[in-house]
């Protein structure tokens, strides 16, 4: 068994594009129920969360007088994790399986990520 | 001197039972000790005494087997070392009591063949999961299922060795860390899986093919076809991909005569391999007769009809023509749609090939044949001076050795 991270990403500025009709996020919010219970009964759901916008973002670094505390993320880039799932899978092609069913709930690409098992290495 | 003449026979001996037995051996012990590298260090550890003892004591009579156990028992005491393998070994131990031992194959030989051909089979799909590169995929499957060493990995893919070495540590540890099973796909995913396997053989045999100094690839190539099409007798397009390889080969010797290029239209017809064009022909008519069509299938069809005529002028190219149709839409390349222009063009005329490429211009602007037909129907048009512009683009595409020889001689021959 292994764990691995589903992250959502998001492009920045897709704010502009026609929003989604209040049926069209309805039946989005329905999905995500559904198979989120499906993740739950079948043992593979850990964890999941939302984000903020990057715009609520905060980068600390060491300093030599303390934590220099700045705004925004490292890396000004167009896309950024909008949202994670942690789950447990067999392998990598039952994580992807999951990975595809996220993928077509909510239209946005994922990175699947796997967990260093501590345990064994 | 007759001494060591002896000796360097059974390296020789020593060194092909190696390569015959590589991606069995390696196949068998990831499947037990789920682990590459582990089954890899393993397997060569084998070698290294099967080295030194069958050169005095002879080959076993069942080398693949005497190496398998080998390997296994090494790996058993390397997992025994490694305090944190001790679970692991307690697997194992489970795992192996149902696994022969080497010297006491010879009652189940059979039923052992079939268990190996399985691991192979889930080796081969690990090495080809669509989470790795392509270039990672075909550079595993040529190390862990065609026994190529590093070195001559590295070679066949224009690389340094140490870039090579690079490239696979990278991709076996992102089968480690991301779990990626050992396993034949389910149902539901293996057509695309199995096009990500057949692709990869048949990259690797088209890069012997194109290259004389590659040509051991071909080999390779052929042999994990042959494996693929035997354990899956049911896929239509595994068993194809046999077909268009079989048929490639029986003519590969005529394609190239001393290092140097003989177009179909100039191949002696008489050195292509018989045998070999029976065996692809009965395939590409069960495939016909299973009509379940898809690219490797019709590939091998058109090698068929190729194969059918006795001489250049007896080609059935409207056959061809309409094969391509069907190509096309199965696989819709520019590359497919060039090779059906160049079929086109021996039906209704150059002109017509010349007309159908042009939309290719783009997409096929750095691949050497897109230039390379345009000068041979420019040049049957006696447009010369276009001929030669378009000879002289090929050449300097080409990136073969014998290509570029081929290609300087039509720019010569039109200055």
């Amino acid at each position: 068994m292994s764990q691995y991270l589903l992250s959502v990403y998001t492009a920045e500025g897709q704010e502009h594009r026609e929003p989604p009709t209040q049926e069209q996020m309805q039946q989005m919010m329905e999905g995500i129920t559904t198979l989120e219970a499906d993740m739950k009964s079948s043992g593979t759901f850990v964890f999941s969360a939302r984000l903020h916008g990057s715009d609520a973002a905060t980068v600390v670094r060491s300093g030599d007088g303390g934590p220099i505390v700045t705004d925004g993320p490292f890396v000004e880039s167009k896309e950024h994790i909008a949202g994670f799932y942690i789950i447990n899978a067999d392998d990598l092609d039952a994580a992807l399986a999951w990975a595809d069913k996220v993928v077509n709930t909510i239209g946005a690409p994922i990175e699947v990520w796997p967990f260093v098992d501590t345990q064994s290495s | 001197m007759t001494d060591s003449v002896a000796s360097r026979e059974d390296a020789t001996d020593v060194e092909e039972v190696f390569r015959e037995v590589y991606g069995h051996a390696v196949s068998t012990l990831v499947r037990i000790f789920g682990d590459i590298t582990l089954a890899e260090d393993a397997v060569q550890d084998a070698f290294v005494v099967a080295t030194n003892r069958w050169p005095r004591e002879g080959i076993p009579p069942n080398p693949a087997g005497w190496i398998v156990t080998t390997a296994r028992n090494r790996a058993v005491d390397q997992v025994r070392r490694l305090a944190r393998g001790r679970e692991l070994y307690l697997e194992v131990g489970a795992a192996t009591a149902s696994v022969h031992t080497g010297d006491a194959l010879s009652g189940e030989d059979r039923k052992e063949d079939e268990s190996v051909s399985d691991d192979q089979l889930r080796l081969i799909f690990t090495c080809c999961h669509p989470a790795l590169r392509p270039e990672h995929q075909v550079a595993l499957t040529l190390r862990l299922l065609g026994g190529l060493s590093v070195d001559e990995v590295a070679s066949s893919f224009l690389v340094s060795e140490p870039a090579m070495a690079k490239r696979l540590v990278r991709a076996k540890y992102k089968i480690k860390a991301a779990n990626i099973p050992y396993r034949v796909p389910s149902d539901a995913d293996l057509p695309d899986r199995l096009q990500s396997v057949l692709s990869v053989v048949y990259l690797i045999y088209n890069t012997g093919a194109n290259d004389p100094l590659r040509a051991a690839l071909r080999g390779e190539a052929t042999r994990l076809a042959r494996s693929l099409g035997d354990l899956m007798p049911d896929e239509p397009e595994a068993v194809g991909l046999l077909a268009l390889i079989v048929l490639s080969e029986a003519r590969a010797q005529a394609r190239l005569v001393d290092g140097a290029v003989v177009l179909l239209a100039d191949q002696d017809r008489s050195t292509w391999d018989r045998s070999l064009i029976a065996e692809g022909q009965t395939i590409v008519r069960e495939c016909i007769r299973r009509d379940r069509p898809g690219p490797f299938q019709l590939q091998a069809a058109i090698q068929a009809v190729h194969c059918d005529a006795q001489t250049f002028e007896a080609t059935d190219w409207s056959q061809i023509v309409t094969l391509y149709d069907h190509l096309l839409l199965a696989l819709p390349t520019p590359v497919v749609a060039l090779n059906r222009a160049i079929a086109l063009a021996e039906v209704e005329g150059p002109e017509a090939g010349l007309s159908a490429i042009v939309p290719l211009h783009i997409d096929l602007e750095s691949y050497h044949l897109m230039h390379a037909a345009r000068g041979t129907m420019l040049r049957l048009l006696g447009r010369e001076g276009q001929a030669l512009a378009a000879f002289d683009r090929a050449h300097q595409l080409a990136v073969t050795e014998a290509d570029r020889e081929f290609l300087l001689e039509q720019s010569q021959a039109l200055r």
